[in-house]
Parts: C-alpha cells; structure tokens; sequence
C-alpha cells in the first residue's frame, strides 16, 4: 500500500508543509484550536484553494479528478454530517460486521438520522468513511466525543483497518494518552510551523 | 361582434369605485387610503404610456424598433431575476444566468411560435410580437428567479451537507443533486398549478382579453392553451437552464463548493 507524500503544501495559516508518511505509519497531529490542523487537513483532501501537492505513491492529488483522490484519501471531518433521511441511505454498501466492533447494533443502518446522538454520529462516521476502503487516513479528532470505552473500539477499528491495508494515517488528537497509544511521530503546530516531538 | 370602445367616462366610472373604496377606509380609520390612490394612479400613467409606445410600434412595423424594444424587455427582466435573489453571483455571473437562460428560452420559443405557429405577416407582426414575448418573459422570469434563489438559499444553508459528500468522493453534480431537484421544482410549481387551475377555477387573462374584445370562446380557448404550453416550456427550458448553470457556477474544476462567488443582497 502506498506512502502519502505532502509537497509544499500551503494553507493560509501555516508555511508550506512537506512531510512524508509511509505505509501503515501514523503521524499524529495536535495544536491549539484554530492553529490550523483542520486546514491542513482540507488542503489535502483538496477541499479549498492551495498551492503545493499531495501524492500517493507516485500519483499527485493535481493530476486525478479530484472525486477520485478525496475517495483515496479518506478524511473524516471533526463532526460527521448527515444528508439523507436514514443512517443506510449514506452507504456504499452495508457492513454490519463493522458497525458492531464499534459498538452499534445491526440494525443502525435503519435508524433516522435526526435521532442519533453525537458519538453514534462519530462512530457512524468511521464505519461511513472506512466503507469507501480509502488508501490513507486523514482524521480530525475522530474519538473527540466518545467515552474511554467506544474510544478503544473505534481506535482499535481503526488500527486493524490500518494494519490490514497498511495505510499511512494523520491522525489529529488532543489527548496525550492516546497519542502515546498511537504514534509513530508526533508533530506539533507552532505559530506557522510543524515542530516534531520526540518520542 | 365588434369592440365596444371604452370612452373616458367608462373609465371615471370604474375609478370612481376605487375612490370609493379609499374615502370609505378613510372615513373609518382603517388606513391603506393613500397607497390604494397612489398605485391606482401608477397604473394609469404606466399603461396609457405602454398603450401610446404600442400604438406608436403598431404604426411603424419596424423590425430594428420592434428588436429595440425585445432587447429592453430582456434586460429588464434579466435585472429582476437579479433583483429578486436574497444572493446572486458575483461579476458578470451575477446578470449573465438569468438574461442567458432567458434569452435561450423566452426569446427562442417567442421566435419559434411566430415563424412555425402563428406565420403572422411579417412574422415580426408587433401586435403578435411584443405581447407573446411580454408573456414569456414574464413567466420565464419567475420561474428562473424562483429556481434560482431555491439553489443558492440552500446551497448556502446545507454547505456542509454537500462538503460531506463531496468529502465522501461524491462529484459535484452527485453533491447537489438533491438540491438541484428541489430548486428546480420549486421553480416549476407556479406554472403547474396555473396549467391544472386554468378554466376550472381561473379564467386566464389573455383568453378574458381576447373574449372581451370578441373573438369566439373556441378560438380564445386554442389560444391560450397555446400560449399556457409555450410559458410551461419557456419556464421549463429556463429553469433548467438557469439551475443547471447556476450549480455549476457554485463548484470550481476540482469539485470544491466555492460559496464566495454568490453575495447578499
């Protein structure tokens, strides 16, 4: 599976990124809020107007339809939203196995939308996000609102989708306990740059 | 049957009944007196002075003044579709979606119905002319700004919605879909219920006209079923065209929602 290749990336609020995540590492990510993470993050999936590249492998974000690499690159945004009626209707197709390991009953895919809570919504996001089998991971803050309990679920989810297709993953995350968890390196934001910590 | 020409007096009479109307309010405090005479007036003044630039059209048959005329309609109502949007495009974008979608369907189908349908001679006849497109356009331009507002208030409301899908890998055109649909309908509605309440609980207007003006019910019937199907097709053609063009214009090439390019009003 393929490395994601940050080229000079550059975002109103920070100076050009390059970074280089391999295949089933995990960068984490963590910065005062609105030092700019969730922009980076949309710069990468291509979601605004930037300058610089992303690459998978040796294939850059610039020469695929964007349709495409936002289906390569997985992002999963801070607060899941929701468009049709019932939790099915926004699915590819329907993997009940998944949605129990993140702690959700069969029969969630024919639940209303409007009556979920706000970590059935996170949790739903994932299993949303990881049925499109996305080459990388971009996550931003993916267990914000969930207890310690579903916290290990959907990590663990997450991990054994990343050991299985060896994916690199950004990982957003404010928790220094799950940081440790997680990270292979860990970087921070400090005014307009990225600073690795050490390990 | 000829026309009963309508002398001044007939007139007095009938404004003498508004004027009624306002002093009656006035006397029991109830208010909209001034703004009844005001509008009342208006409309005197507006289409006498419509009534004399016909006449004066009728006389000459000149097609560049009748094309004049056609392309003053259309950029008058190009500025209300604009005008009646909470937000519209930027630039030339802002004019362009309504007079474009207009044009290619008020305008064409006017066309259309004089040089295949009606054959009047000339086929600029102004007397055919000059009110089928006033009908056209008038429709159409609801129709449009409608369709128009529909796309851009939604759009605005459920920016995150179609972020998600287009996060999702969904194409812009998947993205707005749903929205694209209710615009679209919601700009089609007017006319629909004006096609099923046509003769059953509403008389329409033009075919009123020509009965009073004494043609046969029969042959104002064909004429305003006529007309009802080229306003449906003048609405459809530029609803669609507009809502088309209006979606695309809120996405760049790389399928990202660009909202900065609509402002309020």
């Amino acid at each position: 599976m393929p490395r994601l290749t940050l080229a000079a990336i550059t975002t109103s609020l920070l100076d050009p990124v390059d970074l280089v995540i391999s295949e089933g590492e995990t960068v984490v990510l963590h910065g005062q809020s609105g030092s700019g993470k969730s922009l980076l993050l949309r710069a990468i999936a291509d979601l605004d107007d930037h300058s610089g590249d992303a690459m998978l492998d040796d294939t850059a974000c610039s020469s695929i339809p964007a349709p495409l690499w936002r289906r390569q690159v997985g992002y999963l945004t801070a607060e899941s939203c929701w468009w049709s009626a019932l939790v099915g209707e926004h699915f590819p197709e329907q993997n009940p196995e998944l949605v129990c390991r993140l702690g959700l009953p069969e029969e969630v895919f024919d639940w209303e939308v409007n009556r979920l809570s706000t970590g059935e919504k996170q949790r739903l996001g994932i299993a949303r996000l990881l049925a499109n089998r996305p080459d990388a991971l971009l996550l931003d803050e993916p267990t914000a609102n969930l207890d310690p309990e579903h916290t290990n679920k959907a990590e663990k989810v997450i991990k054994d989708y990343q050991a299985q297709q060896q994916c690199p993953v950004l990982w957003v995350s404010h928790s220094p306990e799950q940081r440790r968890r997680i990270a292979d390196r860990v970087f921070r934001i400090e005014g307009r740059q990225l600073l690795q910590e050490p390990a | 049957m000829t026309l009963i020409s309508l002398t001044i007096t007939d007139l007095l009479i009938a404004a003498s009944l508004v004027l009624l109307v306002a002093l009656l309010s006035w006397r029991l405090y109830l208010g909209s007196a001034k703004q009844l005479l005001i509008a009342a007036t208006r409309s005197a003044i507006q289409l006498m002075l419509l009534g004399y630039v016909l006449h004066l059209l009728f006389e000459s048959d000149s097609l560049p003044l009748i094309a004049a005329l056609s392309l003053f309609m259309l950029s008058v109502a190009g500025y209300e579709v604009m005008a009646r949007q909470k937000e519209s495009f930027r630039g030339a974008w802002g004019y362009g979606i309504g007079a474009v979608s207009m044009f290619i369907s008020a305008f064409s189908i006017t066309l259309l119905t004089l040089l295949v349908i009606i054959q009047p001679d000339p086929w600029y006849k102004p007397q055919y002319a000059i009110p089928l497109l006033g009908m056209l356009l008038g429709n159409t331009m609801t129709g449009i700004a409608i369709g128009l507002d529909n796309l851009t208030r939604n759009a605005r409301e459920l920016r995150d919605q179609i972020e998600e899908r287009l996060i999702l890998g969904q194409t812009w055109s998947q993205a707005i879909g749903d929205i694209r649909k209710d615009a679209l309908r919601s700009g089609l509605i007017p006319i629909i219920n004006a096609m099923a309440a046509a003769g059953v609980v509403s008389l329409p207007g033009m075919m009123t006209g020509q009965i009073l003006a004494g043609s046969p019910p029969y042959e104002a019937a064909k004429y305003q079923l006529m007309i009802m199907y080229l306003i449906t097709a003048g609405t459809g053609f530029g609803s669609l065209a507009a809502v088309w063009l209006g979606s695309r214009h809120l996405f760049d090439a790389r399928h990202r929602l660009r909202l900065e390019r609509l402002k309020k009003r």
